[in-house]
């Protein structure tokens, strides 16, 4: 099963209805709630990077009965230096980002901690590709 | 104890979601960091936050906690009431402090 999502730039109204329908999904496939709960952290993250850093992205979600893999695709500034971005605590937010509780230096981190796999290609004034895989079957 | 014992014994005002007033509770997380709540919230439990925008309700709602308390009298965005009605997910004030609310139901939840 496939499935796209758009993502907003700048449009935090919307930042989660990839994770909300991608949990619905797994829900109805009977996938194991402890399961779900890490897709669906890790998910809502990759939104709220997309909103709170790019201009605009795209979200893929393949599910076949043993992995879901999700592809969150942006045209935005690109990430310099990927290890550093992976640290707790680093971020570039903006203030406004910070005001709303975001912004924490916590994104990818979750998202590492929340997938079996995660891959990070950037390029610097182009944009960046989030790949997540994770095993369905415990 | 449910979410309507804890409105009651701590005096909170119900802002929305009223269907899910009978969630049980099972604990307490307060933080105003989101990507802290979404990676260490735990499903049943009560969130108190400061944060009163929509992506308050989005965090509680994938992570099915039983309700969100909003601290010293915040009002909440019109579209944070109107998501908590439509997930049924109990949108709920307090005058207090998140230091004093916290302790408050820590206190009632370890009765």
């Amino acid at each position: 099963m496939e499935f796209n999502y758009e993502v907003e730039g700048g449009n935090f109204t919307k930042a989660g209805n990839a994770a909300s329908s991608v949990k619905k999904v797994l829900k109805q496939l009977n996938v194991d709630p402890k399961i779900i709960k890490r897709i669906v952290v890790a998910l809502y993250e990759g939104e709220v990077n997309v909103v709170a850093h790019a201009y605009k992205g795209n979200v893929l979600v393949d599910i076949d009965t043993n992995r879901i893999y999700i592809k969150i695709e942006d045209e935005g500034p690109g990430i310099p230096d990927i290890d550093l971005a992976m640290q707790v605590g680093y971020s570039t937010a903006s203030a406004m980002v910070r005001e709303m509780g975001f912004g924490a230096g916590m994104g990818l981190p979750n998202m590492k901690r929340n997938a079996d796999t995660i891959d990070i290609t950037s390029k610097v004034g182009e944009g960046t590709i989030v790949e997540l895989t994770t095993r369905l079957t415990s | 104890m449910t979410v309507s014992d804890i409105i009651e014994k701590l005096q909170l005002k119900v802002i929305g979601g009223e269907e899910g007033l009978q969630n049980e509770v099972k604990g307490g997380y307060t933080s105003d960091l989101l990507s802290d709540v979404m990676g260490n919230v735990d499903e049943g439990q009560v969130w108190i936050t400061l944060q009163t925008h929509r992506n308050v309700m989005a965090v509680a709602s994938l992570k099915e906690v039983a309700a969100v308390i909003i601290v010293k009298d915040l009002e909440a965005d019109e579209n944070t009431i109107s998501q908590s009605n439509d997930e049924g997910l109990p949108l709920l004030s307090s005058s207090m402090e998140a230091f004093e609310l916290s302790g408050e139901l820590y206190k009632l939840l370890n009765q």
